[in-house]
């Protein structure tokens, strides 16, 4: 999902930078006020940092022939909701830009856009709407997981044919071969994500309250 | 609260390791990366196309690159483990807690 620096026309690098920033300084907010109020919860975010961090710089086989690498969003988004996920992701992909040359500065915000916006808030509502269905937690984190994972390559492929519409066939023609590369590839890699994410969220809800402490389901009395 | 039975997640990680594997086994393919697929469709579709920024650094070579994306891996993993590791000591505490203080409440 990583735009490669230098590959958005500079009115789209300034276009995604400016849609991006006002999510990023929000869920900075948000952090900071969740590491003052509830500061027993630094260990579950870091961990929730840590699970993006990792995911993000796993590139794995996939069914195309190709390869590629989840998102790990869907986990902090679930436990502390979309916002604090923009800051997160938004770490991981400078970091990549900085260090790996992997993604870039000029097309941070429309990177920033797709893995740490819409990702997380897909996630998050489908993990909502599925609670919300009476389905279990498992399932929920999953589909949250799975489907926000592959909402950020389709992101991604919008943002590329946004740039570089088909001289043929247009915006759409564009949009069907960016996703052609990119969300087919990551069907299997999505799935794979949202086991994951199940995994890890059982093996830090097994040991703790997080679950509870956060609201997201009764306390048993 | 547990989530899945344990079953269920072995299940979980039998699956994770098989959509991995199964492509590498079973699809003929360079394994190429598809951020890269996606730079070269842009290429290809506008003949003389130069990306107009450059990365301000870039690993001198594949090897320094997979590297850093081990370190990084490592770094998250390592958090991972550290929380885990610290909840799991966590639990046990409270539990021999409890099994200290309650025959000791029935003395006094």
């Amino acid at each position: 999902m990583h735009i490669m620096e230098g590959f958005l026309p500079p009115a789209h690098c300034i276009g995604w930078a400016a849609v991006s920033a006002p999510f990023v300084v929000h869920g900075a907010v948000k952090l900071r006020r969740i590491m003052r109020e509830q500061p027993q919860m630094r260990l579950t975010l870091a961990a929730a940092g840590a699970f993006t961090f990792v995911l993000s710089a796993l590139k794995m086989p996939s069914v195309t022939g190709s390869c590629s690498h989840p998102t790990g969003t869907g986990l902090g988004a679930v436990l502390f909701g979309p916002p604090v996920m923009s800051v997160l992701g938004a770490i991981v992909l400078l970091f990549q830009a900085l260090l790996l040359a992997h993604g870039g500065l000029t097309t941070l915000g429309a990177n920033i856009f797709s893995m740490a916006i819409v990702g997380p808030w897909v996630s998050y509502g489908l993990w909502r709407l599925c609670r919300s269905l009476g389905l279990s937690v498992a399932v929920g984190v999953f589909v949250g997981a799975a489907l926000g994972d592959l909402a950020t390559y389709v992101t991604t492929s919008v943002e590329l044919a946004m740039a570089y519409p088909d001289a043929s066939s247009g915006y759409v023609g564009a949009f069907l071969k960016f996703a052609g590369i990119f969300a087919i590839t990551q069907v299997p890699l999505a799935i794979a994500e949202g086991f994951l994410t199940v995994i890890v969220m059982n093996a830090l809800a097994e040991k703790s309250n997080v679950l509870e402490d956060l609201g997201l389901v009764k306390a048993r009395s | 609260m547990r989530l899945v039975s344990r079953p269920v997640r072995y299940l979980l990680l039998l699956g994770v390791l098989a959509l991995v594997v199964l492509p590498l086994m079973f699809v003929r393919g360079q394994f190429g990366g598809s951020d890269d697929a996606a730079s070269k469709a842009i290429a290809d579709q506008q003949p003389g196309f130069k990306p107009w920024f450059q990365p301000l650094w870039k690993p001198p070579s594949t090897e320094i690159e997979s590297l850093l994306f081990a370190v990084q891996a490592a770094i998250g993993a390592g958090t991972i483990g550290y929380v885990l590791g610290r909840m799991h000591g966590a639990a046990k505490e409270r539990e021999t807690y409890k099994k200290k203080a309650s025959p000791s409440d029935v003395d006094h």
